[in-house]
């Protein structure tokens, strides 16, 4: 899963983690910052997007200023075996933001499947919660709703320079 | 007062904004003039696009434009992990999992079935050996045990959190 990012990638990373320049050309701009043509930062950005190093590029709103205030982390316990076909189907659903697999911890924690469900209230979560529910039928076997009730902290995941 | 300023930013969207926001959740093109090439398809100009996303930056809709990066693509590691505090000692475990500067987040959750795992973040390392290191002095600090959630698979799910209200 590791992609190969050199030292130079690495520098276009730090110039643009923060933001891409709200000019007329952005990437020119940023070639002539880091000393590097315009095309090497227009090829490097592609590669970069089709090898999944840059997941997209685009704005990336406040969840809480377009009006999704409420988040819930649901986890599910389904069989092993089932759970990529039924990640596949919950990660389809179009209120479910972040869908993975993960390992269970037992005895104290069953569930292997987790869906991160955004709405503006509690109330709609556990309702679109209650939709992943019947979509699992009898695949499920308990579930549990984590909301978020405070930031504790937030930096951010950046690499350092 | 920031969360006020929030809530009157969203008030003024207006359905350009809207369609900002809503669809350039990805997609913004790798070219000599990509906010020209976007513009058209709004059907504004370029000067306006730029006026408009430093506008939705300055009143924090959105917190950042431009390229989403996977870190662990990189070389680095990102993991899940979570803890089961007890709240007696719950303002001093924050204290010290937040001093660890390889705690990127850090949320509080809690569950109508009063779920243990109260405690959740994200472990950012920049080798993946570098993440088993920092649970064990995690946990020596809090006297807790950390419970790791590294992802086995992700399925994956477009980006696609439309404005509400």
């Amino acid at each position: 899963m590791k992609a190969a990012v050199d030292a130079v990638d690495r520098r276009l990373v730090l110039a643009t983690q923060s933001g891409l320049p709200l000019v007329s050309r952005p990437y020119h701009q940023l070639a002539e910052q880091l000393g590097m043509a315009p095309e090497e930062v227009l090829s490097r950005l592609t590669r970069m997007l089709e090898n999944g190093v840059i997941r997209r590029i685009g704005a990336v709103p406040n969840h809480y200023a377009i009006g999704y205030t409420a988040n819930g982390m649901s986890v599910w316990d389904v069989p092993d075996a089932r759970v990529d076909a039924l990640g596949a189907s919950v990660g389809g659903l179009d209120f479910v933001t972040h869908c993975y697999h993960r390992p269970r911890q037992p005895p104290e924690w069953p569930y292997n499947l987790f869906a991160m469900v955004h709405g503006s209230s509690r109330a709609e979560v556990l309702a679109k919660v209650a939709e992943i529910a019947g979509l699992l039928g009898s695949d499920c076997r308990s579930y549990d709703v984590l909301f978020s009730t405070r930031i504790l902290k937030k930096t951010g995941l950046r690499i350092g320079g | 007062m920031h969360e006020t300023a929030r809530f009157d930013a969203i008030d003024a969207i207006d359905t350009v904004d809207r369609a900002i926001i809503d669809g350039l959740q990805g997609g913004f093109p790798i070219c000599e003039r990509p906010y020209a090439q976007v513009a058209s398809g709004l059907g504004i100009t370029e000067e306006q696009l730029l006026g408009r996303l430093r506008r939705l930056l300055a009143t924090r809709v959105l917190t950042r434009f431009g390229p989403l990066f996977q870190v662990e693509r990189m070389g680095g590691a990102f993991v899940l992990a979570a803890m089961c505090v007890p709240e007696a000692g719950w303002q001093r475990s924050v204290e010290v999992v937040n001093s660890f500067p390889e705690v990127a987040h850090n949320y509080r959750r809690e569950s109508d079935r009063n779920c243990r795992f109260n405690m959740w973040f994200v472990l950012a390392t920049e080798t993946t050996d570098g993440i088993p290191a920092v649970i064990r002095r995690i946990e020596e600090a809090s006297g807790l045990p950390v419970f790791s959630f590294p992802k086995l698979s992700e399925y994956f799910v477009e980006m696609k959190l439309s404005v509400r209200a």
